[in-house]
């Protein structure tokens, strides 16, 4: 396997009026567990259902209801911790984190709070070529979701929606090792790739399956390393919660905005509250989400209707044994098998059923001139009409094919992207359309001598004037090109036009 | 001949099969006996029409000749079990008119098998109390008085109703629930046989939560046969309860042989206590005088943190009835405080909470949230769970030296008047569950067999306690005691 | 350990239940009064001790991801106090 060698990036710097400052980044990422059914009921994890129709009896904390473990949503977890190269405790125990909210029927949520099922991992965050944060993971654990509570549909009432409730999530924890907004941002990013890969969570944060919680810290040059040496939190500055984030655009903004809010307040002689905030998207803005001021005291213990989770290490070699390979090894092989840019191994990485897709074109041909079609041209057309590989109208055998008729010579780089559109918006087989449709590019030199010989014949004049200036002969191409209709080969052309004006080489 | 509200669930099964009598004339009986037996305050809902649909359909069953033992038989069950369509209020105001859509386990279990239901007994308000004095729907009053004295006396509790009910032959068995005596002590103070099975052994799906890792459902019966019988009923594994415990069923009543010859019945000298009723005292010694006499061996034992058992239980109990008592919230089910204009959600969740738990659930609710709090976790809960796993190891190491049974008084006396312990002492009332504790931190089985009377004419109960799984052993070794005992005992009709 | 009047009132917001002022007092001496017979625990030696998370030693059973239960809103709903188009409702709270 390849290691990619990469440098760390630098912190991003804040200059203040007092001198420059750091920010200092954790996260708590929120992944939506791809269950069928809910983490301790059989009610569906279907979204978009009307209010409380994927709610069960237990979901609804009805009298005497117990809960009983999914072994999928441990297998998820077990996976999401072997993909982040972590520690896999064999031996876990649920929790209760115990509060009121009208969204948490049970008056508490189960949890696993001292002895999570995932030690320590890692995520390495690409920044941009050879640049990569390493971003140590300190847990992962699993835990029910709330509910909703929609507060805008009446003036007086809140409304509770217990869809949700009962939900397996996976809090995966980070160490406050990240060091700027953008750099947050791609954690997310890199994150959310992993675990898309992994199968584990479907990553779609408009839906909510991957949300973030983002800790905020300032603090000026040095501190941080002081940090990393003596594990003294002390040497932070005080921290800022920012709830619930669910778009990698706003995390970059809201940690912007709230590390500069900070250092304002810190240049101003003031001090940073520990506190919950909200980021506002519209305003661009954090603000104190008040209600959650109150202090907790959320009373864990292990919740006596479930036994302590024990697994065998069999189960998780084998499911270590079933994983994908993941995006870095995907990216380092990529390089090395195909011999693309680092950069476009990332691109095509992404995803992994883009990877696959760049794979099967790639495969027995040029790949840098595959990761070419892919990125610039296919990609760029998903992106554009806001469609997945998924949804690609063109197939990779069909890409594939085409590139093999460019390989060929049968059809010239201006053909192939007429035939790119062809099968974009027409379907087919390449050979076949290129042979129905007589886009096969001429070869031939005879035809092409004919052509050339008698577009000089009828502009004379031009032909004398390139003969002197033999940078004007690029006009009898282009006529030659049209003559044909385009499938001249351009090389063969453009040599033929040379000798017919009698140009040197 | 018996009447036949009166029968024992054998006698009705035998009889049944026989056709001597009908399911529906049994429960009849039975219902004409609970009606005029309002004074004990023992049936909090009754179902008659529904007890008769369900014995009509228990004779077409047996007519059918597709009848298991529990076919046709009236039963009593507790409030705490959820019964579909069926008001279950835990006996709370909290609860107030709350209908499950959905039936318990262990009431599922007997349904199936034929067995007929009369209504819900009452209790004390989530199983918290001694005596069921705690219940919204005020105490029952115990069908046994003292000699010569018409103060009305308690049950015991928290399974108070069930005892009163089937001591009163209101029924012919009930189902009790078992935290830390809750079958076992009203069962001493009604001169009934409780049976607490192992941890494990019953579903708790449906059952109102009160202490996850105490909690239990058993028989409460006129016989030891019968805590036989109906245990095979509703035992079992249970896929939607994640402590019920993948062991097989064995026949308990096939065990039933009396002959308990050889068995090692263990005495723990911790169950001594100072100023024990000399009553108390004298029973136990005829209990082990009739275990030798039928060829138990009797041995001395050291149970030596019996002590704490119950200061343990006094911080878990609360600590996990604090977190299962959170969803009495009045959002979803049952009582909602009214609000003024202006209330918002904590005065919600704190005046409901506030109308609907009594004080004894109150107390513990909060000591539950103080144990569990910032700062005391490690010194009140923490300990006391290694203090668990110490009084789980003293039973363990008895059972590895070789005794088979441990022989105790189930009651430190014989019962009270209402009113008469607790007071302002939270304690003293507590104090009640001293030798049945024990049994619910450690996971174990014990039953409570009725086994003299005092001088005031009230029944008396010995306690024996099991190895985990060993309900089929015990039951044989209280077969012995109760024949040693001779008839049951009946409380003189004063309803 | 004796329990004051701020300690019940801090207890009891965080169990949820009210109590009234007047009731503090007396509800502070019933906690102190169970505590302190709770603290009969300290003369325990427990070192080395594991704190009991199951009674019975076996392994959490586990189901299928198989959707099994839901559907079923209007018995999720039957008992509820007050209900609005599908939903639960509540007093309004403010984030």
């Amino acid at each position: 396997m390849l290691d990619l060698a990469h440098d760390e990036p630098t912190p991003k710097v804040y200059a203040g009026l007092t001198g420059d400052w750091e920010v200092v980044i954790g996260m708590e990422v929120h992944a939506q567990i791809a269950s069928k059914a809910k983490l301790f009921s059989g009610a569906s994890t279907e979204f978009g259902r009307g209010p409380n129709e994927n709610v069960s009896l237990v979901d609804a904390a009805m009298p005497g209801m117990l809960p009983v473990i999914n072994r999928f949503c441990v297998e998820q977890a077990v996976r999401a911790g072997l993909g982040l190269k972590a520690k896999i405790n064999l031996r876990s125990v649920f929790d209760r984190k115990n509060y009121f909210y009208p969204d948490l029927p049970q008056g508490y949520q189960i949890s696993q709070f001292k002895h999570p099922i995932v030690g320590e991992g890692e995520v390495l965050v690409d920044m941009a070529p050879g640049v990569a944060r390493r971003v140590r993971v300190e847990r992962i654990h699993m835990e029910q979701d709330a509910g909703k509570s929609i507060h805008d549909l009446d003036p007086a009432l809140s409304f509770v929606d217990l869809n949700r409730t009962g939900v397996a999530l996976m809090e995966i924890v980070s160490r406050p090792d990240i060091r700027g907004p953008e750099e947050a941002a791609e954690y997310v990013r890199k994150l959310r790739q992993i675990l898309r890969y992994l199968g584990a969570c479907d990553g779609n944060m408009q839906e909510g399956s991957l949300r973030a919680d983002v800790n905020v810290s300032v603090c000026k040059p040095g501190d941080y390393e002081r940090f990393r040496e003596t594990g003294d939190f002390g040497v932070l500055g005080t921290r800022c919660e920012i709830k619930n984030m669910n778009s990698m655009r706003f995390i970059q903004a809201a940690v912007d905005f709230e590390a500069r809010r900070q250092i304002a307040i810190l240049e101003d002689g003031g001090k940073v509250d520990q506190e919950t905030r909200l980021y506002d998207p519209g305003k661009g803005e954090t603000r104190s989400m008040r209600s959650k001021e109150e202090a907790h005291d959320y009373r864990y213990f292990p919740d006596p209707d479930l036994l302590p989770l024990v697994i065998e290490q069999a189960w998780v070699d084998a499911i270590e044994a079933s994983l994908p390979e993941l995006p870095d090894d995907k990216k380092a092989r990529l390089i090395a098998q195909y011999g693309v840019t680092e950069y476009d191994a990332g691109v095509l990485c992404a995803d992994r059923a883009a990877a696959d897709f760049y794979e099967t074109v790639a495969h027995g041909r040029d790949g840098k001139q595959a990761a070419n079609w892919v990125i610039n041209e296919l990609f760029g057309r998903l992106n554009k009409q806001g469609l997945d590989i998924g949804d690609s109208p063109m197939s990779a055998a069909q890409l594939g094919g085409m590139l093999d008729l460019l390989a060929n010579g049968d059809i010239s780089g201006k053909i192939a992207k007429e035939l790119f559109e062809i099968l974009w918006s027409e379907g087919g087989d390449p050979a076949e359309i290129v042979a129905a449709r007589g886009m096969r590019q001429v070869t031939d030199a005879g035809a092409i001598e004919a052509a050339v010989a008698q577009v000089i014949a009828e502009n004379p004049e031009k032909a004398e004037q390139a003969k002197a200036k033999p940078s004007l002969s690029g006009w009898f191409v282009g006529q030659v090109m049209k003559a044909t209709g385009g499938k001249a080969n351009p090389q063969a052309v453009q040599a033929l036009v040379k000798a017919g004006l009698g140009i040197d080489e | 001949m018996t009447a036949l509200n009166a029968l024992t669930i054998a006698e009705a099964r035998d009889g049944l099969r026989r056709g001597d009598f009908s399911a529906r004339e049994i429960t009849d009986a039975c219902i004409t006996a609970i009606d005029a037996a309002d004074a004990l305050n023992a049936f909090v809902t009754k179902t008659p029409e529904k007890a008769l649909a369900m014995a009509d359909a228990a004779d077409a069953r047996l007519k059918a000749g597709d009848a298991p033992a529990m076919c046709g038989v009236p039963v009593g069950i507790k409030d705490l079990f959820c019964t579909e369509g069926v008001r279950a209020q835990a006996a709370s105001d909290i609860l107030r008119g709350f209908k499950p859509p959905y039936e318990s386990t262990v009431t599922r279990r007997l349904w199936d098998d034929g067995a007929v239901m009369l209504g819900k007994l009452n209790m004390d308000e989530f199983a918290m109390g001694s005596s069921n004095e705690t219940s919204a729907y005020g105490p029952v009053a115990s069908p046994w008085r003292r000699r010569g004295d018409n103060r009305p006396l308690t049950p015991g509790g928290s399974s108070g109703g069930s005892a009163a009910a089937v001591s009163a032959d209101l029924c012919l068995a009930a189902t009790g629930t078992d935290t830390g005596g809750s079958i076992r002590q009203p069962a001493a103070f009604t001169g009934i046989v409780g049976l607490k099975p192992t941890y494990g052994r019953c579903s708790r799906w449906g059952v109102v939560a009160f202490a996850s890792s105490l909690d239990q459902a058993g028989p409460m019966t006129k016989t030891v046969r019968d805590a036989a019988i109906m245990l095979q009923a509703i035992a079992g594994e249970d896929a939607k309860d994640s402590t019920s415990a993948p062991i097989p069923v064995p026949d308990f009543e096939a065990a039933l042989t009396g002959d308990v010859r050889g068995r090692r019945i263990g005495v723990p000298k911790e169950y001594r206590l100072d100023g024990m009723p000399a009553e108390i005292e004298a029973l136990w010694a005829k209990g082990r005088a009739m275990l030798a006499d039928a060829g138990a061996e009797i041995v001395d034992i050291s149970l030596p943190h019996t002590k704490y058992a119950l200061p343990a239980y006094y911080i878990i109990a609360p600590a996990e009835a604090s977190s299962n008592l959170a969803r009495y919230d009045g959002v979803r089910y049952g009582l909602r405080a009214e609000l003024q204009p202006g209330d918002d959600m904590t005065d919600l969740y704190e005046r409901s909470r506030a109308e609907g738990f009594g004080a004894e659930v109150k107390r513990r609710v909060m000591i539950g949230a103080y144990v569990l709090s910032a700062g005391y976790y490690d010194a009140y809960y923490l300990r006391a769970q290694k203090v668990r796993t110490l009084i789980r190891r003293d039973f363990e190491q008895a059972f590895d030296a070789g005794v088979d049974a441990i022989l105790t008084p189930a009651t430190p006396s014989a019962a009270f008047a209402l009113g008469e312990v607790g007071g302002d002492d939270p304690v003293a009332m507590y104090l009640n569950d001293v030798f049945t504790v024990t049994v619910n931190l450690a996971g174990l089985p014990a039953i409570s067999v009725p086994a003299g009377m005092n001088e005031a004419g009230l029944p008396l109960g010995l306690q024996l306690i099991g190895q985990p799984w060993g309900e089929a052993a015990l039951l044989n070794d209280a077969c012995a005691l109760e024949n040693a005992a001779g008839a049951r005992p009946r409380p003189g009709a004063w309803w | 350990m004796a329990v004051d009047k701020a300690t019940v009132r801090r207890v009891a917001h965080l169990a949820r239940i009210r109590v009234d002022e007047d009731h503090l007092a007396p509800m502070a001496q019933e906690l102190s009064r169970i505590l302190a017979f709770a603290e009969q625990l300290a003369e325990v030696n427990v070192d080395g001790v594991e704190p009991m998370t199951s009674v019975t030693p076996m392994a959490l059973r586990m189901r299928e991801d198989v959707v099994t239960e839901g559907d079923a809103r209007d018995a999720v709903l039957a008992n509820a106090p007050l209900t609005r188009g599908g939903f639960f409702a509540v007093p309004k709270v403010v984030e």
